[in-house]
């Protein structure tokens, strides 16, 4: 097995051009993993840890450019006023350990149905950055996960940031597991509303072969929240839109849950985000006016 | 491949370290500080929790070629001499101690929190601990020994 140590981004795309099947290691936490369970024996391991151009963020035009390489804990601390639902999402994954060295690009890279950062990407319309030594290109989230584990990635890219717009509105997310610290996902969900575009964006995650928006139910949102006269949502909205998340649903059933369970579930996450992210934006207009 | 690391303030070199080795492997294997512990593997459990450059970490899905110019703190090197840190001696006189197997990496997290807030309330503490499992406590201790140096 070969160690990659690139010092830069460019020379990180070079060494990926030349040997495709090398292992990209961000925060470790997956492929460490597999490593030490003998899961996985890559003929190369490319370090990303050393690389600048991944490990910050910055903000232009009410976009939040996030780095591939910065931990959630930096995602926490640092983010949760422009990306208040990514924040959430970050803050419920593992422990601080795994907090301290997990990424959002490895969540990417790992793109498994259960990660807990892509309800929200997909909920708030991010788009993944990748670069390869042919240059980059831009992908929304609706378009990067395939299937199960499976990203759009061609063999020589790699996941430089994600692009992300600065909330125009109150979001939220939640996840169902059995304890309240270190668990996967028995399904998950997250609501993003943007009062001036009057959009909605509602997005499932382990309750489907991939992380999905559930599009009926946005568009169901958006026509039906009364943005110009905010008042509290009648419990129908809520249900109704509860429905259309699950429905959106195809869960499985598995180890840590049913498929009916999952739907059952999805409903009710659905209906108790909306609920807290109507009662901020009601609440925030209230302070406004 | 040859790796250099600062463990504990003093520069360590480990050789015929393989590619795919975790930081864990080479602190206890190669360079004999057996304080962390190696029990899971998989990031579950906490008892191989170090400080990297001053973040704690779970040191088995560390690649060890990803310490490579790095600082390392482990458990032994918290301690000045014989004076245990004020963590360390708290586990002690608490009884958060049983078989002792989770204690170094609990001392870690403990530590890191404590530097970080001075005075954590319980919801703080039991968040700052959630990656760390004990076998044997039942956690009640664990917790006063905390509360006790927070005091
Ligand atoms: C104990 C434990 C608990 C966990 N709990 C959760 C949880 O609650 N929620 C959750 O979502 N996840 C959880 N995870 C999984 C993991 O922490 C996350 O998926 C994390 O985001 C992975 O990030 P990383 O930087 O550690 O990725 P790595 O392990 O370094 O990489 C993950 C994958 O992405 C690829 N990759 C990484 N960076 C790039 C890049 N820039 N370009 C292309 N490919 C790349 C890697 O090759 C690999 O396939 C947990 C893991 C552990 C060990
Ligand atoms: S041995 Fe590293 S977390 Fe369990
Ligand atoms: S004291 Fe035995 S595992 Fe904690």
């Amino acid at each position: 097995m070969d160690f990659l140590r690139p010092a830069t981004l460019a020379e990180a795309l070079a060494a990926k051009a030349e040997r495709p099947e090398a292992v990209p290691l961000a925060g470790g936490t997956d492929v460490m993993v597999e490593l030490n369970f003998d899961h996985r024996r890559p003929a190369a391991l490319l370090d990303l840890t050393r690389i600048a151009e991944l490990a910050g963020w910055a903000t232009h035009d009410d976009t939040v450019r996030l780095g591939a390489g910065v931990p959630y804990t930096r995602v926490i601390t640092e983010l949760g006023d422009e990306l208040p639902g990514l924040a959430m999402a970050a803050r419920t994954v593992g422990s601080p350990q795994i907090r301290n060295r997990g990424t959002v690009g490895g969540n990417l890279g790992a793109a498994s149905p259960a990660g807990d950062t892509h309800p929200v990407l997909l909920a708030t319309g991010a788009r993944v950055e990748v670069a390869s030594v042919r240059g980059t290109r831009m992908i929304p989230a609706d378009e990067f996960y395939v299937g199960v584990k499976k990203h759009a990635l061609a063999p020589d890219e790699l996941i430089v940031a994600v692009h992300l717009p600065v909330a125009a509105g109150p979001q939220q997310f939640a996840k169902v597991g059995t304890r309240n610290a270190m668990v996967i996902a028995v399904c998950s969900f997250a609501v993003a509303l943007d009062p001036r575009r009057r959009r909605a964006g509602a997005a499932i995650g382990s309750a489907g072969p991939t992380p999905r928006r559930a599009s009926d139910a946005e568009e169901f949102l958006a026509g039906e929240l009364p943005w110009d006269a905010p008042a509290p949502l009648g419990d129908a909205v809520r249900r109704r839109f509860g429905e259309l998340v699950a429905e959106a649903a195809a869960p499985i059933d598995d180890v840590r849950g049913t498929a009916e369970y999952r739907r059952h579930a999805l409903a009710v996450l659905a209906r108790r985000t909306l609920g807290w992210a109507w009662q901020d934006y009601l609440g925030g207009r209230r302070t406004c006016a | 491949m040859r790796v250099n690391v600062t463990v504990n303030g003093e520069a360590r070199q480990a050789d015929d370290v393989w590619e795919g080795e975790s930081l864990l492997f080479v602190l206890r294997e190669r360079l004999g500080l057996p304080g962390s512990k190696n029990a899971c593997e998989q990031g579950e459990c906490g008892s191989c929790t170090v400080y990297l450059d001053g973040t704690p970490v779970c040191a088995c899905l560390v690649a060890a070629g990803q310490a490579e110019g790095r600082e390392v703190r482990t458990v032994e090197g918290l301690a000045e001499g014989d004076r245990l840190d004020p963590v360390q001696q708290s586990f002690v006189d608490a009884g958060a101690v049983q078989c002792g197997f989770c204690t170094p990496g609990l001392v870690i997290a403990a530590h890191d929190l404590l530097n970080r807030v001075p005075n954590p309330g319980d919801e703080e503490i039991r968040e700052a601990l959630a990656g760390n499992l004990c076998r044997c406590t039942g956690y009640e201790k664990i917790l006063e020994a905390v509360r006790a140096v927070a005091r």
